[in-house]
């Protein structure tokens, strides 16, 4: 029995809605359900997790089947090895912070624990919350307490339905980190659904992404947003690139990294916390690149890359164009106006310079 | 002073009732709370009957069902030796089916508060369903299992119709305080008439008292 991979392949249909999904999700780090609202993502992880039964179709993690319609095996939720972090917390009422992080931990039966309560209190910072009422909890501490309950129940796969999705943004700062690093520290595979292009980011490891109940691509993150297709779920965000890169050398003088990202090379200002010879994720807003046929000279932009365009896609009601310009092994992506496509009269297979005015980075990939 | 045998009688059978009800009711009430059954409505039709009959119909079906030549009497008489009509067990009977709806009605309103969430939760933490009864609904539903227990108490102590139907008028059997003052008026004893009628207005006043400050946001509903 191996927890290698979770294997989907579910056919499940409520009311209108239908969810069709065929995947095998590596069991090994976060693996974000990326959609916008009312793609089946809470559907899809309310299946894996017991709490509905999939109209047809089977699930399986490693050797063990927990649904199999065939079969006419259903394990159910509470039978799961599987922790659930839900969108409003859900903490019990009538329990205070430490009877509700008890309550699954009595449950586990696995002696001895593999996440012990002392080690999650201390990651999650729970310890000044043990005596409190939920109902006096804020929505970040709240979802904090729900994470630490669920790991408690010594799940081995982690399911997070967009535990972020009812917090302001402060509080989702705040959560974020408590997030990262716990589950890279105790290192449960889980599942996080989400429709926010900066959680998927900054968190996870791969994307499964669905629209209308299908899974229509998954991979690394970098792959899967540099793919035009996903284009329409994202729209609702700023569109842009994500591509890893191996950051080369720091200049202290001038405060500038050079990150290296398939052979070509990006200056940028310098990152806190990285190291000459760590890779880095990079996110580089379609709008911070322009384009230029000829190579520019004289121009503050540092950031020329070589490349070609391999798509052009006019948006509907709008002055602007989206370009796909490939740049050795990865992507970019590229917001220009209508006018500026026809005026320098870009094609697909041309050769060109894409201009890069700035890049964030983003967090180091697992 | 009148005789109190009746009230201890009264009290009695209300708490032997709420005490059946208690267990008889959680589970209707759970059910109803949860199913989504295409039975639901006629179960909950049902179980609000007695709340909208006259006693006298409830009485006069019970006398039918509980007389020891029906089947059941008939049963009853021959597991006991006692009959189920003019008895203190067919006055439990006919109080635990009169005051049904005090019991699963507050109990399946609180149980439809908890929402699904709270249960899916306890789920996912490995707790079976009944566990989660257990763990999560009941404790989350505390004050409506007050509620329903002091209602279903105090109705029962109320009855009048159906009692004296199925359980006539037999001291230290039959005769419960509703009875009593109707003798007492009957044979124009109204200073013991008062006595116990004004007792029993202080009671009612004082546990509804209390279920309101429980819960005030508690409504019986009918169907």
């Amino acid at each position: 029995m191996s927890d290698s991979a979770l294997s989907l392949n579910l056919r499940s249909k409520r009311g209108e809605f239908r969810l069709d999904v065929e995947a095998e999700i590596p069991l090994a780090g976060i693996t974000a359900i990326f959609g916008p609202s009312g793609s089946g993502k809470t559907s899809l992880l309310r299946l894996i997790a017991g709490l509905d039964r999939p109209g047809e179709g089977r699930i399986a993690m490693g050797g063990d089947v927990w649904s199999d319609s065939a079969r006419r095996v259903f394990m159910p939720a509470h039978k799961r090895p599987v922790g659930l972090v839900f969108q409003d917390a859900r903490l019990f009422a009538h329990l205070s912070v430490a009877g509700n992080l008890a309550y699954g931990q009595a449950r586990a039966g696995i002696a001895p624990p593999r996440f012990d309560s002392e080690t999650i209190i201390e990651a999650l910072d729970l310890a000044p919350l043990l005596t409190r009422r939920p109902a006096s909890l804020s929505g970040g501490e709240a979802q904090r307490v729900a994470l630490g309950r669920a790991l408690l129940a010594q799940p081995r796969l982690l399911l997070l339905d967009e535990p972020m999705a009812g917090l302001d943004h402060a509080r989702r700062a705040e959560l974020l980190p408590y997030l990262d690093t716990t589950l890279r520290q105790l290192e449960i595979p889980a599942l996080y659904v989400s429709h926010s292009v900066e959680e998927v980011v900054r968190l996870a490891d791969r994307v499964l992404a669905l629209s209308h109940g299908q899974c229509v691509a998954m991979g690394p993150v970098e792959d899967v947003f540099a793919r035009l297709e996903i284009e329409p779920l994202e729209r609702e965000f700023e569109a842009g690139s994500i591509l890893a890169g191996r950051l080369v050398a720091h200049d202290e003088r001038l405060q500038l990294s050079r990150v290296d990202i398939g052979g070509q090379v990006l200056e940028l200002p310098m990152p806190v916390a990285v190291q000459p010879g760590e890779t880095v994720r990079l996110r580089i807003r379609a709008r911070d690149v322009a384009i230029a046929t000829l190579k520019p000279q004289a121009i503050s932009i540092r950031n020329v890359l070589d490349g070609r365009i391999v798509g052009i896609s006019e948006i509907d009601d709008s002055p602007y164009a989206d370009l796909i310009v490939s740049i050795g092994t990865s992507q970019l992506k590229a917001r220009l106006t209508r006018a500026s496509v026809e005026a320098l009269e870009l094609v697909p297979g041309q050769v060109v310079y894409a201009l890069v005015k700035s890049a964030s980075f983003d967090r180091r990939p697992g | 002073m009148p005789d109190l045998g009746p009230l201890w009688l009264s009290l009695e059978l209300a708490a032997v009732t709420t005490a059946i009800l208690l267990l008889l009711g959680t589970p209707l009430a759970w059910w109803l709370a949860r199913t989504r059954s295409g039975l639901k409505p006629a179960i909950e039709a049902l179980t609000a009957l007695p709340l909208i009959l006259p006693p006298t119909v409830i009485g006069f079906y019970l006398l039918i069902l509980l007389n020891p030549t029906a089947p059941i009497g008939q049963f009853w008489l021959s597991l006991t030796g006692d009959t189920l009509t003019f008895s203190f067990a067919g006055l439990v009977v006919a109080s635990v089916v009169y005051s049904l709806p005090f019991m699963v009605q507050p109990l399946q309103s609180a149980f439809e508060n908890i929402g699904r969430g709270p249960l899916e939760a306890a789920a996912s933490l490995g707790a079976s369903p009944l566990d989660a009864f257990f763990s999560v609904a009941m404790p989350l539903s505390v004050r409506g299992f007050l509620t329903a227990s002091i209602l279903s108490f105090a109705h029962t102590i109320g009855e009048f119709g159906v009692v004296l139907m199925v359980g006539g008028s037999i001291p230290g059997r039959t005769r419960v305080i509703s009875i009593a003052i109707f003798e007492e008026v009957e044979t124009l004893n109204y200073h013991d008439a008062h006595l116990l009628s004004g007792g029993l207005i202080a009671f009612s006043f004082v546990t509804l008292l209390i279920v309101y400050s429980l819960n005030r946001r508690f409504r019986l509903h009918v169907g």
